[in-house]
């Protein structure tokens, strides 16, 4: 029998695996697999981080790959040895403790880092970043030996971060620079009720508030943090959730070209070597790197298909939506939501059931939504985004849900 | 508690009153059941009147002290008594010196009692030297007085109330009792149950809720009557049905009129009033050949240009058939207003004299003047109302003082009336309501007390004289009318030199005292009659000289009437068809009438919501095929256009409409219903359309008829909005609503009230703001009327598409049961939700199942609304559908039915006013109906 071809994935993370899921459903003899993964888990769901966070899973109900799933699937799995070098000419992966392993095609899932606030005292021990479990676990930690815990950024990760610190005892103060929470994701309006009903919670906002430094006591441990403004706040635990940035490190020492990512086509194949692949928050597609879970995945179907050598669909790119899991939290806000040049809005507000939602047409279609208090609808209106059909005929019933299943749903 | 003896403030019946007080407030109303006029009944709005008349009405909506308008348009200011009354007297004291006495008028009330008519009547005639004083009962009986005269001889109903019970035949014309004179009619079927032999035949252009009770029911062309009656006593005269002998012992004239109506061949008015021969002839038999016929008959007759002839062909047909002056027959004028009849007996009206003396004749002239110590009263017939307000229009009149109505609602052709009120140089109000349209025009307001405050007299249909007694004080500075009169006259006398004044009086009762002077040897003479002895015996028809124990009850039964000759003179009476007559442009005959539950311009009925429950819109009423001819829908709106002005209201369809036909209540002016031209001037409501034109005898206008022509309004944009709000501010709300009105090219604002009633009878009130337009309106408009109606705080449901121009809005409260109820709701742009959403705030049913649904839009309900229906009975609130439901059940003669509706829901059975309506839903009704559902 023909002599397989040798795949290695560096990153143990969602969009790879899911390559390697989707490559092993069409394909289950083409390769022989190797892995190697920073992290020493096999992997698992990073999005349910929060949850672990908040005290309503554990890590191991967050496993998405048991270490069983590798060997039954004739994986060979480096967890705990990250990369640091890739020979192109030889086609060689070399890990830190020398772990070597010979490709014929590479996929890189590197992932992405957290980025650090450049502030003084950004270094102090209790000031974190959340991406892993790593970051988890100290969280955690220290909220059974701390009391006071500051969120630097209002967006999805940290929100979800100050509510599963609040929830395990810490008096959580959130500090965002801009007017209002999430905005990439929410408008004014969603964005002060989500921020009403999480202060309704306990938590504590600083907006508006640009951090100047941190402070450490003489334990070496943070112990407050001051803003420019000459405010302070008391802080054991500063948790930096200002971004993340695609993790190109290695990508660059290859001499891979890099721009917000690493380029790759709509095949996901690196503009630079077509040997080499890239999915995940690494990978900039047509400038884009995707840090939702959604596009990722569909990269890694493309990506997938073309590594069975079917050669057949293209990734053009992700409508992507959000939701926040902040339990009790109901928000999911996709497209256009903020409006524009040549659009329409339509607008529902219920303060009765804590519900707003705002639609975004132009040309009688449906370009954005933002959805706060009951995103029931949320998938539907999605379905129409990505469908791009024109909603002229239901724009009376658009904002009631899915015809006729609206009404049943509210009865 | 304080119980005062006094009389109800609506139309002539002149029901007694019993109002109950605290002492500082008026806490209740019952009828008196010692008053000869309803022995203890009133009517929906009669009982009613302590709603009008509370505290948080008082505050809202009365005028409470004087007010200055120094500059038109703008708000006026609060001015003192002193202040006001100086400028009044120097203004028309200049006037007068400067343009001569007749270049002011005045024009004043039915609605006043007969002391401040008295007050008034001698200081035009007396002091200032016009005859420029007219009242708005020429708006109402001045045909009456004019019929009465020409044929009796004198202004005198010679009938009375008691007539019913002997009556064998009842000829009604010309009016809706069951709604215009609610305890008159209860009083009609009283006479029918006693004695079912008793015939009734009514003759109405609509099928009213008075044909209900009639035999007979001619559906007569508007202003056909004359012909009518002159067709009906053509076959007197065929079938020998006439009195010769009363004819040649107590009558003049009858040849001429005998060779007029032989004219009138039975083809012919069938023709003409497109009724049939044989009803034509049942008729005439009835009237002629009963025992005795009693006519009754009202605006019908009177606002016509053919008024005077139509009241004088009535009573020819009394005088042929001898039907007059005897237990049981006679022509019975109903009047319209509460004192109209006070108005006539001390002339106040242009072209009358005090006691029914008359203008024209130099020996009255002369004997007034000697009972007034004036060396003459001015000779010159003034000008009657319609003739006042042109003449103020072309600059004739410079100075108007108005007392006790409201012109810029009620008169007809709104147009020129706006005219004069604005080239005026000087208009006075005199009014009790902050509220009225013609306020707004005002250079000077003066506050009037009104029903529960203030003392005099009033005369009623049937003659009879009842003291006004007040119960409670004169709220802020309002004055009594007279008063008010008076300290003028005083001031003006000073101004014009005069010497001693001619107005003495200290008292209502002074004037009342001069007044009965003047009617020494008149037919009203009434020189027996004191204060004192109304208040020991109670209410008095006239006449009732010096000596006499009671007045009369009849007139002329010893076949003598106050003519020079004794005689009776017959009127001939040539048919003249209407002044305005349908034709291809203006195709739709309009009429206009009362409703049951509401009272002339409404600025006292319209603070009690409750009488909003009856009828709770304006509306046009056609027939319906008139309207499936012209694809107008049920609720469309329509332009209703005559060649004076036009308005927009919505059409609703009514079988009691004959064909190219219509309807519409005469009390929606400006305050409820109107709206802005596309020149941008604010419509004036129902008279806007109607016409000026009026009897050549009478000067009465002929408000009963004019020509439209009625299109399909086609405005995209429609608004709805309801609120609850709490007492003492929904009135006021209406006010600050009014304003906007004028902002929209059509609009509409009338108050509701619940139909749920607590124990105490008190109930929610609101208001519902109906509007339309050609296109979106500024948001901030919106802003604006929801900000009034407690939408725009903060826990408002939303919806809006700008775009598209929609936007609803919904308001909703926690209860005590943690149900929540609808509190307020406004849809813009498509407003189709009505259909389910205004029954949801209206009996405010549970809404917290429906969430945001509450916002979506379309007729049909997102979870099924199941209605109450509308109400009927007001007393005790039965709707419609309650009503309906019980008649599937009961089956039976009518009447069995009827006692079993009273018997289980208990409608009808308090004032009454219902029954005719009930009467009709069960003929409607077999039994097994299906209820319509919301």
């Amino acid at each position: 029998m023909k002599k397989k071809l040798k795949l290695v994935m560096v990153g143990n993370g969602m969009a790879g695996v899911r390559t390697l899921e989707e490559l092993l459903k069409i394909a289950p003899d083409l390769y022989d697999i190797t892995v190697f993964g920073a992290e020493p888990h096999p992997n698992y769901n990073r999005i349910m981080l929060s949850p672990v966070l908040a005290g309503e899973q554990t890590i191991d109900e967050i496993v998405l790959n048991s270490w069983a799933w590798y060997s039954d699937n004739r994986i060979t799995l480096h967890a705990g040895k990250k990369v640091v070098e890739v020979d192109r000419i030889k086609r060689i992966v070399r890990a830190e403790d020398g772990t070597e392993a010979a490709y014929d095609r590479l996929l890189m899932c590197t992932g992405s880092t957290p980025f650090m606030l450049p502030v003084p005292g950004n270094n102090l021990k209790g000031v974190i970043a959340y991406r892993d479990i790593a970051d988890t676990d100290c969280m955690i930690e220290t909220a059974r030996t701390h009391k006071n815990a500051v969120v630097i950024g209002g967006g999805l990760l940290g929100l979800e971060a100050a509510n599963g610190l609040m929830l395990r005892g810490m008096n959580v103060t959130v500090v965002h620079v801009m007017p209002w929470l999430m905005e990439r994701q929410l408008d004014d309006v969603a964005g002060k009720l989500l921020q009403k009903s999480l202060e309704d919670r306990g938590l504590t906002f600083l907006m508006g508030a640009q951090t100047q430094d941190m402070v450490g006591g003489e334990d070496g441990r943070v112990k407050s943090i001051r803003f420019k403004d000459g405010t302070e706040v008391a802080a054991d635990l500063v948790v930096m959730a200002v971004g993340i940035r695609p993790n190109v490190e290695l990508a660059e020492k290859m001499r891979l070209h890099c721009n917000r990512g690493i380029v790759v086509t709509d095949t996901l194949q690196t503009v630079t070597d077509a040997r080499i692949y890239s999915v995940g928050e690494c990978a900039a597609h047509r400038g884009i790197a995707y840090g939702l879970v959604a596009p990722l995945f569909e990269q890694a179907k493309v990506a997938a298909n073309h590594l069975a050598q079917f050669g057949i669909d293209r990734y053009l790119g992700s409508l992507t939506s959000t939701k926040l899991k902040v339990t009790g939290i109901d928000l999911f806000s996709a497209g256009e939501f903020m409006g524009g040049e040549g659009t329409e809005e339509i607008v529902m507000s219920d303060p009765f059931g804590g519900v707003y939602r705002k639609l975004v047409l132009k040309d009688d279609k449906l370009v954005g939504a933002c959805l706060y208090g009951d995103t029931g609808d949320g998938s539907w209106y999605f379905k129409l985004l990505r469908e791009g059909l024109s909603v002229h005929e239901i724009r009376d019933r658009l904002m009631f849900g899915e015809p006729d299943a609206g009404l049943q749903k509210e009865g | 508690m304080r119980e005062t003896k006094s009389t109800c403030p609506y139309c002539g019946v002149g029901c007694g009153v019993i109002i109950e007080s605290d002492g500082a407030q008026i806490t209740g109303v019952r009828g008196d059941p010692d008053h000869p006029a309803n022995f203890g009944r009133l009517c929906t709005k009669g009982s009613t009147l302590h709603l009008t008349a509370s505290a948080p009405v008082t505050r809202q909506t009365r005028l409470l002290q004087p007010m200055q308008r120094l500059v038109r348009g703008e708000a006026p200011m609060a001015v003192s008594w002193d202040t006001a009354m100086d400028n009044a007297a120097g203004k028309f004291a200049q006037v007068i010196q400067d343009h001569g006495p007749d270049s002011v008028g005045f024009y004043i009330s039915g609605q006043l009692l007969t002391e401040d008519y008295y007050v008034f009547n001698k200081l035009a005639k007396g002091l200032v030297g016009t005859n420029n004083v007219d009242t708005n009962s020429r708006l109402c009986m001045s045909s009456a007085v004019a019929g009465y005269k020409q044929t009796l001889g004198a202004d005198a109903p010679p009938a009375c109330y008691d007539d019913l019970k002997h009556a064998e035949c009842l000829f009604i014309v010309g009016s809706n009792t069951a709604w215009a004179h609610p305890i008159l009619f209860r009083r009609i079927e009283d006479a029918k149950a006693a004695n079912p032999a008793l015939r009734i035949v009514v003759a109405d252009p609509r099928r009213t809720d008075t044909v209900e009770i009639a035999d007979l029911f001619l559906p007569i062309q508007p202003g056909t009557d004359v012909m009518l009656f002159n067709g009906m006593l053509h076959l007197m005269l065929r079938e020998g049905w006439t009195d010769a002998a009363y004819i040649a012992a107590h009558t003049n004239g009858f040849d001429a009129l005998a060779a007029t109506v032989r004219e009138c061949t039975p083809d012919k008015v069938a023709q003409v009033c497109g009724i049939a021969t044989d009803d034509l002839l049942a008729a005439a038999r009835l009237f002629a050949t009963s025992p005795t016929t009693l006519s009754l008959y009202c605006q019908g007759l009177n606002q016509s240009s053919s008024g005077t002839a139509k009241n004088a062909a009535l009573i020819n047909l009394h005088l042929a058939t001898g039907q007059i002056s005897k237990p049981g027959a006679g022509p019975f004028s109903l009047t319209g207003q509460p004192n109209a009849m006070g108005g006539r007996e001390v002339g106040g009206l242009a072209n009358l004299l005090s006691a029914h003396r008359d203008l024209a004749n130099p020996a009255h002239r002369a004997e007034v003047a000697a009972l007034w110590g004036v060396p003459s009263v001015p000779e010159k017939p003034g000008k009657t109302a319609v003739e006042m307000f042109q003449a103020a229009a072309d600059g004739e009149i410079r100075a108007l003082w108005i007392a006790c109505t409201n012109p810029a609602q009620s008169m007809p052709d709104q147009a020129t009336v706006r005219r004069a009120l604005e080239r005026a140089e000087f208009v006075v109000v005199q009014e009790a309501f902050a509220t009225t349209a013609t306020c707004a025009f005002a250079d000077l307001l003066l506050p009037a007390t009104t029903w529960g405050e203030k003392d005099g007299s009033v005369t009623n249909s049937e003659r009879r004289i009842s003291r006004v007694r007040p119960a409670i004080a004169a709220p802020g500075e309002t004055r009594h009318d007279w008063s008010i009169a008076t300290d003028f006259a005083r001031r003006l006398e000073e101004r014009l030199g005069r010497t001693g004044t001619l107005f003495p009086y200290e008292s209502a009762e002074s004037v009342w005292n001069e007044h009965r002077e003047t009617t020494r040897g008149r037919d009203l003479d009434i020189t027996g009659l004191s204060y004192a002895m109304l208040d020991d015996l109670g209410p008095q028809q006239w006449p009732l000289k010096e000596g006499d124990a009671t007045g009369r009850a009849r007139l002329y039964e010893d076949g003598v009437f106050p003519t020079p000759d004794g005689r009776a003179r017959f009127a001939d009476t040539p048919y003249t068809p209407v002044a305005e007559a349908r034709e291809a442009r203006y195709p739709f005959s309009l009429n206009t009438g009362r409703l049951r539950d509401q009272w002339h311009g409404m600025s006292r009925t319209g603070t009690a919501p409750r009488l909003f429950g009856h009828v709770a819109e304006p509306m046009v009423q056609m027939n319906p095929q008139d309207m499936a001819r012209r694809q107008i829908g049920e609720g469309d709106l329509v332009h209703l256009t005559s060649r004076r002005g036009s308005i927009m209201l919505p059409a609703r369809a009514s079988t009691e409409i004959g064909l190219a036909q219509a309807f519409v209540a005469m009390h929606w002016g400006e305050e409820y219903l109107s709206g802005c031209s596309s020149t941008g001037t604010r419509l004036a409501g129902i008279n806007a359309v109607t016409t000026p034109a009026y009897c050549p005898t009478s000067k009465q206008p002929e408000l009963k008829h004019t020509a439209v022509k009625i299109l399909k309004a086609e405005l995209p944009w429609s608004l709805l909005t309801m609120a609850w709000l709490p007492p003492d501010e929904v009135l006021a709300v209406h006010r600050a609503l009014q304003p906007l009105m004028a902002m929209f090219p059509f609009a509409t604002c009338v108050p509701f009230s619940g139909n749920t009633r607590d124990a105490a009878g008190g109930e929610r009130s609101g208001l519902l703001f109906r509007a339309a337009a050609h296109d979106t309106p500024a948001d901030a408009l919106l802003e604006q009327i929801e900000a009034l109606l407690g939408l725009q705080s903060a826990d408002t449901l939303r919806y809006a598409d700008r775009r598209r121009g929609q936007r609803r809005s919904v308001r909703l409260v926690r209860r005590a049961d943690q149900s929540a109820g609808l509190e307020a709701f406004l849809l813009a742009g498509d407003t189709s939700a009505e259909a389910w959403i205004a029954t949801l705030l209206r009996e405010e049913l549970p809404a917290q199942s429906y969430g945001r649904l509450l916002l979506s839009p379309g007729s049909r309900a997102p979870l099924a609304v199941q209605s109450r229906g509308k109400p009927v009975c007001t007393c005790f609130n039965v709707t419609d559908l309650a009503i309906r439901t019980e008649l599937g059940r009961c089956g039976g003669a009518p009447d069995e039915r009827l006692a079993a509706l009273q018997g289980a829901l208990k409608c009808g059975t308090n004032c009454g006013s219902c029954i005719p309506e009930l009467k009709r839903m069960i003929r409607m009704a077999p039994a097994e109906v299906i209820p319509e559902g919301a």
